[in-house]
């Protein structure tokens, strides 16, 4: 199962350590990052395996924007297929 | 993995764009409750809507936190209640009261289904019914009633027409220290669908399964936002972006749909992309009207953008999902629309217009509030009118007024929360008395014979 995690905000230094490691620490594997900066405001979009992170995905979810809230970042978990519903015909 | 342009959309629309699923509505048959007395079918009916409905509203939060889209409203609609209190119609209210303990118990939002069918005649126990519709309403909170007057197949019933002018006033008078908020519960259909998710006029048709879910999608928005970055296109490419929009958010709704459904162990319907306003700027129809091209909703023209509008909004939800239902189209309901309220209380809207726009898009004369003094009978000719209209065109047609106790023309009812605020509309002063008072049904128009 997979998860698309969203991290936006004001670019600073360490972002991706910090998310990386968290994701790390629930037992989440990630499997593809894709980064961008747009002037100051820095995008980053990753596909993360979740089959082993042992808790509800809407935990995990929440977890994530309150580290998020944290470092100054927004920070959305969301499971892959709404992304596939709305955007595949 | 996934273009980055459709993951912020997608959390750009739920962010700053309200987009959301407004309603998931379990619909439940009741029709196994039916009992010798009133009092053990209201237990049984309190019974078996606690039982199915008990994991709704985790469900929902669950879903809501897995996907990243909030889940507004959990509901529940059930069987019409005249159908299960045929043999003791006057102790209806014993059901009803005991559907609203249900809908407390559960922590939902609403419960619809306190309804009657009465388009091609009233039965003498739905007559009954319909007398307790009133007071129910009174002393219920959640509860919601819905009763249907016609249908393009049968023509309209006329009796019930007139009945129902009555209802509607009598509902106002008892609940006149809410600015008549029993009303805001009570829809006069024409047409009315079984597979409906928005309240209040939910019902859980009979020709239904066991157990349905039904997921209402809104996002005006969405809609508006989108056509914001067209502002020169021409209107065949404005329907072309409503349709993909709506495309889109359809489905989302078909996505929660079919999961909450399977978590929840019932079917999954249908898919109700309805553009529902809320009083929130920024989730207006009006505002989509306007962004169009008109100076404020109401004027010449408004007609016109919000036929291509529910159009639009039908063919994307079509394309989108196998299993497209309930109404489906724009609401325009108007103190839930911040773009309505403010043009009613600038005079830019009237009920006439309100009337000429419900011949095009997907419901009817929705929360507008009239003068405390308007007659029954002109209340009954407003949903003759009404129901005319979607007898004629196949389409269905709703009323929902308010006639406020004491309140004149310019003065204000304020429900609160999704249900809004909206100034008193004026009413045509002539009177259709007579017409009211001849009764009888007016005929199934030629078109309907298809057989």
């Amino acid at each position: 199962m997979h998860a698309v995690v969203t991290v936006t905000g004001k670019d600073k230094k360490g972002i991706i350590a910090e998310v990386s490691r968290f994701l790390a620490e629930k037992n989440a594997n990630i499997e593809d990052i894709s980064q961008t900066i747009l002037g100051e405001y820095f995008a980053m979009i990753m596909l993360v395996d979740i089959s082993g992170i042992g808790e509800e995905l809407s935990v995990l979810a929440k977890e994530c924007a309150e580290m998020g809230k944290k470092i100054g970042m927004a920070i959305h978990v969301q499971h892959e297929d709404i992304f596939n519903a709305m955007h595949n015909i | 993995m996934f273009n980055k342009f459709d993951v912020l959309e997608t959390i750009n629309m739920v962010e700053k764009e309200h987009l959301d699923i407004r309603t998931i509505t379990m619909g439940i048959s009741l029709l196994s409750c039916v009992r010798a007395t009133a009092k053990e079918t209201a237990d049984a009916v309190y019974d078996i809507v606690c039982k199915k409905a008990e994991k709704i509203v985790k469900t929902a939060a669950d879903l809501s936190g897995e996907y990243g889209i909030p889940i507004v409203n959990k509901r529940v609609s059930v069987t019409p209640v005249s159908l299960l209190t045929a043999s003791f119609p006057e102790d209806s209210p014993l059901v009803g009261k005991a559907l609203d303990r249900a809908a407390h118990t559960l922590g939902i939002d609403f419960l619809g289904g306190y309804s009657a069918l009465v388009h091609k005649g009233t039965a003498d126990y739905e007559e009954k019914f319909l007398r307790t519709i009133p007071e129910t309403l009174a002393t219920t909170e959640r509860l919601c009633s819905s009763v249907n007057v016609g249908s393009s197949k049968s023509g309209i019933n006329r009796d019930a027409v007139r009945q129902m002018g009555e209802i509607v006033k009598e509902t106002a008078r008892l609940t006149a220290q809410s600015d008549g908020l029993g009303c805001a519960k009570l829809v006069v259909f024409c047409n009315a669908v079984e597979d409906n998710p928005f309240m209040a006029g939910a019902f859980h048709g009979v020709g239904e399964a066991d157990t349905v879910i039904n997921v209402g999608v809104s996002g005006p928005g969405v809609v508006e936002h989108a056509l914001k970055a067209i502002p020169e296109a021409d209107l065949t490419e404005v329907a072309e972006t409503i349709k993909r929009t709506a495309f889109k958010t359809t489905r989302a709704g078909q996505l929660i749909a079919k999961e909450a459904a399977k978590r929840l162990g019932a079917r999954f319907g249908i898919v109700d992309l309805s553009l529902a306003p809320t009083p929130a700027r920024g989730d207006s129809v009006a505002a989509i009207l306007e962004e169009v091209g008109l100076e404020s909703v109401g004027t010449h023209g408004t007609t016109a953008i919000l036929a291509m509008l529910n159009d639009a909004v039908k063919k994307g939800g079509v394309m989108a999902s196998s299993r497209v239902g309930g109404l489906s189209g724009a609401f325009i309901p108007v103190s839930e629309d911040i773009g309505m309220i403010e043009a009613a209380e600038a005079g830019k809207i009237t009920l006439d217009k309100l009337e000429a726009m419900t011949c095009v898009c997907s419901v009817g004369l929705d929360m507008i509030a009239l003068p405390g003094s308007v007659s029954a009978s002109t209340i009954s000719a407003m949903i003759a009118d009404e129901a005319a209209i979607g007898m004629v065109n196949n389409k269905t047609t709703a009323v929902r007024v308010i006639p406020a106790p004491g309140k004149k023309v310019g003065e204000w009812v304020n429900f609160g929360g999704l249900l809004g605020r909206a100034p008193v509309l004026p009413v045509h002063e002539s009177s259709a008395e007579k017409f009211i008072s001849r009764g009888g049904l007016i005929p199934a128009p030629i078109h309907s014979f298809k057989n």
